[in-house]
C-alpha cells in the first residue's frame, strides 16, 4: 500500500490558488525529490501536508498510511508519523531544545498510549542522535532555535527528524543555508534515516543535496503543477537545462 | 505529629486570644471611617496606646488626601465611607462539603494540582484535617523560635515584641506615604511579622504556614520583615489556587527592613478572583510594598501576578547603604477585562548600588497591561548601577501593553540601561510546536513559560512549578 496518495490536490492562500491539482504516489522507503521555480508552490505543498492553516484546500484528497490526512490536525498527523523539516526554523526564546524535544516526543508517545519516556531514557536516546547529526551537546540547553547559525538550524531539524523518527519526512529546502561540509553532515544523517518503512520527500533546488541524498524519483513543479517526473538523471537535466524549456511546456 | 486533644484546644484559643472572631460588639461596627471607628478598632485588638496614636494621625493625614488619578487603570469610584472597616477578618459562610463548591472553582484547583485537604481550606469548606495543617504550623513554629526567629501574625507580635514594632513599623512606608498606605495605616486588621535575628539564616522557605494562614486574609493586611544584620530569610506570599473574597478593595502594605550585610527574598504569587469575562466582582488589589536596604544589604522582590481585577502595585527598595542590591523580578498576566499598572521603583542612595528590573507582561483577551517604572539615582550615589528589561507579549489584537520607564540619574559616574521588547505568540512558533505533534495549549504554555524563564527561575523550585501550571490555567482558551 501507498503510504503517501495526493489526488488532484488544489489549495490557496488568501483566495489566490497556488496548488492547482498536485498528483502524487509515494511507497515506503521512497525518497522522492520536488524540485522546481522560485514561487512554484513546493513549500506550500509541504505546508499543506503537515496542516498549516493559513492554507485552504480547495480540492482533492491525501491518504496518509491509509488515513485521510486533510482530516487531521497538524499535531496528530506528527503525532501519526509526518514530520516537516521547515525551510525557516522558529526559534522560541527560553524553551531549550532538549524540553522541547522532550514535549514531543512525549506527544507523541501519548498519541500511541505509550508511557512518557523518562528523563534518563530521553536523555541517552538524544544523544545518540546527536552523535548521528555530529552536533555538540550544548544545543540541548540551548533555547530552540535561538541565536542558531542558518546551518545550525537545519542541522537542528534533521536532528529532531532522528529523534522524532517519522514515516514519512518533509525536507523544504534543507540544504539551502549550508556550507559543503554541513551538508554532507546533514546528508549523511538523512541517508542514515533511510529504511524500508520510511519514505522522504526532499524539496531543494539544487543537484549538490541530490548527489549526497539519492532519489528514486524526481518531480518538477511549476506553477502548482507537476509537468514532469522522472528518476535521478532528471535533476542533472534540470541543472543543465533550468525549467524554462518546462514552463512552457505547462502553459 | 502533635494532633492530640490539648494541642487542638490551645489552638482554638490561641484564635481566641487574637481575636479571629472574638467579641460580638466588633462585628456591629458601623460601615464608614471616622476617628472613633479607629480607636474601636485599636481598642478591640487591645493595641498599645502608641499604636492607637499612631493609627489616628494616619487617619488624621488620609482626609487632606486624594485618590491617586494618574495610574493607567479605570474603575467605578469607590465610596470609603460604605465600606465595614471591621478589625478581624470576617469568616467565611462555612460550606459541608466540596459538592456544595462551584464546580468551576473545582476544576481549577484540579488542574492545578491544589491537594483535596487545602482544596477544602480555599473553597471554604468545614474541616477536621485543618488541625493537621495547623499543627505543621505549630512544630514549624516551634523550629523557628530555637533559632530566634520571631513569625507570627502582626497582631500578636504588637502584644508580644511592641519595641520591634514601635521602631519599624512604618520606617520604610511611612504612614503619610499614599492614599491607599495611609488608610491601610489607619484601619489595617492584621497581617505577619517575622524578625530574624543577627547572622542567623532562616533555615526554610516561610511558605507552607504562610498558604494555610493566608485563607483569613484581610481586606487591609499588614506585613513587617525585619532582616537583623549579616541574617537571609526567603518569604513567599499567596498561593496559586483563585481565592474569592467579599471585600472587593484591598489595600495591604508590606515593610521589609534590611539591616546591614543582610538579605531578604520575597516571592509573590498572586490569583486573586479576577472577575467574570466582563470583569464583574473582581478584586482590585492596591498594594504598597517597599523595602529598606542598609550598607551591603539586599532585596529582591519576584512576583508572579496572574489575579484581580485591577492591580496597581509598585514593589520598590530604597537602597540607602553603600554596596546595597535592589533586585524586581515580575511577570504580570492580565487577560479577559484585568488591568494592571505594575512595576517598580529603584531609589539609589548609597554608593555603589546596583538594582535590576526584569519585567515580563502578558496580555491576552481584552487585558491592559502597564509597566511603570522609576529607576532614581541621587547625587551620592557615585558608581550607581541599574539594569532594567522590559518584555510585553501579547496574544491576540483586542489586549495592550503599555510601557512608562522614569529614569533619573543625577551623578556622572553612574549608569542606568533600559531595553523593552514587544512581541506575539507567533503562528509560525505555534505551527512549529504542533508539527511536533505538540497540542496547542502546551504550546502556548511552552512558549509563555519560555519568555517568563528569568523570572521562574527567580522562585524557589516549587513555586515555579505552580507559577508555571497557574499561567496555563490563566490563559485557556485565550489562543486557537
Ligand atoms: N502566506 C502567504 N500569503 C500570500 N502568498 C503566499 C503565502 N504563502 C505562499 N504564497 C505565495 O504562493 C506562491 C508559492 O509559494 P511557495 O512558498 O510555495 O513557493 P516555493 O516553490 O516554495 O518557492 P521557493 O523556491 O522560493 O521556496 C508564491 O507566489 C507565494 O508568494
Ligand atoms: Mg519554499
Amino acid at each position: 500500500m501507498a503510504l503517501v496518495e495526493i489526488k488532484n490536490l488544489e489549495a490557496a492562500v488568501g483566495g489566490k490558488p497556488i496548488l492547482k491539482g498536485i498528483d502524487l504516489t509515494i511507497n515506503p522507503g521512497e525518497v522522492h525529490a520536488i524540485m522546481g521555480p522560485n514561487g512554484s508552490g513546493k513549500s506550500t505543498l509541504s505546508s499543506v501536508l503537515a496542516g498549516r492553516e493559513t492554507y485552504t484546500v480547495t480540492g482533492g484528497s491525501v491518504l496518509f498510511d491509509g488515513k485521510d490526512l486533510l482530516d487531521l490536525s497538524p499535531e496528530e498527523r506528527a503525532c501519526e508519523g509526518l514530520f516537516m523539516a521547515f525551510q525557516y526554523p522558529v526559534e522560541i526564546p527560553g524553551v531549550t531544545t532538549s524540553y522541547f524535544l522532550k514535549a514531543a516526543v512525549n506527544a507523541i508517545r501519548k498519541h500511541h498510549g505509550q508511557d512518557e519516556l523518562d528523563a534518563m531514557d530521553f536523555l541517552k536516546m538524544v544523544k545518540e542522535k546527536m552523535a548521528l547529526l555530529e552536533m555538540d551537546k550544548t544545543f540541548l540547553n540551548r533555547s530552540v532555535n535561538e541565536g542558531f547559525s542558518g546551518g545550525e538550524k537545519k542541522r537542528n531539524e534533521i536532528f529532531q527528524m532522528a529523534v522524532l523518527n517519522p514515516k514519512f519526512a518533509i525536507l523544504d529546502e534543507t540544504d539551502s543555508g549550508l556550507d559543503i561540509d554541513a551538508l554532507k553532515i546533514v546528508a549523511n544523517g538523512v541517508n542514515a534515516l533511510r529504511s524500508p518503512e520510511r519514505a522522504i520527500l526532499v524539496v531543494t533546488h539544487y543537484q549538490r543535496l541530490l548527489d549526497y541524498i539519492v532519489p528514486d524519483f524526481v518531480h518538477v513543479l511549476c506553477d502548482g503543477r507537476i509537468v514532469k517526473s522522472g528518476g535521478k538523471e532528471l535533476a542533472l537535466e534540470l541543472e543543465k537545462r533550468g525549467y524554462a524549456w518546462l514552463e512552457t511546456a505547462a502553459a | 505529629m502533635p494532633t492530640d486533644e490539648g494541642t487542638i484546644e490551645t489552638l482554638a484559643n490561641q484564635e481566641y486570644k487574637w481575636g479571629f472572631v472574638t467579641d460580638i460588639e466588633a462585628d456591629a461596627l458601623p460601615k464608614g471611617l471616622n476617628e472613633d471607628i479607629v480607636r474601636a478598632i485599636s481598642k478591640r485588638k487591645n493595641e498599645p496606646e502608641f499604636m492607637t496614636q499612631w493609627r489616628l494621625k494616619a487617619y488624621r493625614h488620609w482626609l487632606t488626601m486624594t485618590e491617586p488619578k494618574w495610574p493607567n487603570v479605570k474603575y467605578p469610584k469607590i465610596d470609603f465611607q460604605d465600606v465595614i472597616y471591621y478589625s478581624a477578618p470576617k469568616a467565611k459562610k462555612q460550606l459541608k462539603s466540596l459538592d456544595e463548591v462551584d464546580p468551576e472553582l473545582l476544576r481549577t484547583y484540579e488542574k492545578l494540582g491544589v491537594p483535596l485537604e487545602e482544596q477544602k481550606i480555599f473553597a471554604g469548606v468545614a474541616v477536621d484535617a485543618v488541625f493537621d495543617s495547623v499543627s505543621v504550623a505549630t512544630t514549624f513554629k516551634a523550629k523557628l523560635a530555637e533559632m530566634g526567629v520571631i513569625f507570627c501574625s502582626f497582631s500578636e507580635a504588637v502584644q508580644e515584641h511592641p519595641e520591634l514594632i514601635s521602631k519599624y513599623l512604618g520606617s520604610v512606608v511611612p504612614y503619610s506615604d499614599n492614599f491607599y498606605a495611609t488608610l491601610n495605616s489607619a484601619v489595617f486588621s492584621d497581617g505577619s511579622f517575622c524578625y530574624v535575628p543577627k547572622g542567623v539564616r532562616c533555615p526554610m522557605e516561610l511558605s507552607t504556614y504562610f498558604r494555610i494562614n493566608a485563607k483569613n486574609t484581610g481586606q487591609f493586611e499588614r506585613t513587617l520583615i525585619i532582616a537583623d544584620e549579616g541574617a537571609y530569610v526567603s518569604y513567599l506570599e499567596g498561593c496559586t489556587a483563585p481565592m474569592r473574597d467579599e471585600n472587593q478593595l484591598h489595600a495591604a502594605v508590606v515593610e521589609l527592613v534590611a539591616l546591614k550585610g543582610a538579605q531578604i527574598k520575597y516571592s509573590t504569587v498572586q490569583n486573586w478572583y479576577p472577575g467574570d469575562k466582563e470583569g464583574k466582582g473582581g478584586i482590585y488589589n492596591f498594594v504598597t510594598k517597599r523595602g529598606k536596604c542598609m550598607d551591603s544589604a539586599r532585596i529582591s522582590w519576584t512576583q508572579v501576578e496572574t489575579g484581580s481585577a485591577i492591580t496597581w502595585k509598585y514593589p520598590s527598595v530604597i537602597l540607602q547603604g553603600d554596596n546595597s542590591i535592589g533586585e524586581f523580578y515580575s511577570v504580570a498576566l492580565t487577560n479577559h477585562m484585568q488591568q494592571a499598572d505594575t512595576g517598580t521603583k529603584m531609589i539609589h542612595i548609597g554608593k555603589n548600588t546596583r538594582s535590576t528590573v526584569v519585567s515580563k507582561g502578558i496580555s491576552a483577551g481584552k487585558g491592559q497591561n502597564t509597566y511603570r517604572g522609576l529607576i532614581k539615582i541621587l547625587k551620592n550615589a557615585t558608581n550607581a548601577r541599574n539594569y532594567t528589561q522590559c518584555d510585553s507579549l501579547l496574544l491576540g489584537d483586542k489586549c495592550g501593553a503599555h510601557t512608562f520607564p522614569y529614569i533619573e540619574v543625577r551623578n556622572t559616574s553612574s549608569k542606568a540601561e533600559h531595553e523593552a521588547s514587544t512581541s506575539k505568540i507567533g503562528e509560525d512558533q505555534l505551527f512549529y510546536c504542533k508539527q511536533r505533534g505538540i497540542s496547542l495549549e502546551d504550546a502556548v504554555n511552552m512558549i509563555i513559560n519560555g519568555f517568563c524563564k528569568e523570572v521562574f527561575r527567580e522562585l524557589p523550585m516549587e513555586f515555579a512549578v505552580e507559577a508555571q501550571k497557574l499561567l496555563g490555567v490563566s490563559l485557556e482558551g485565550s489562543v486557537g
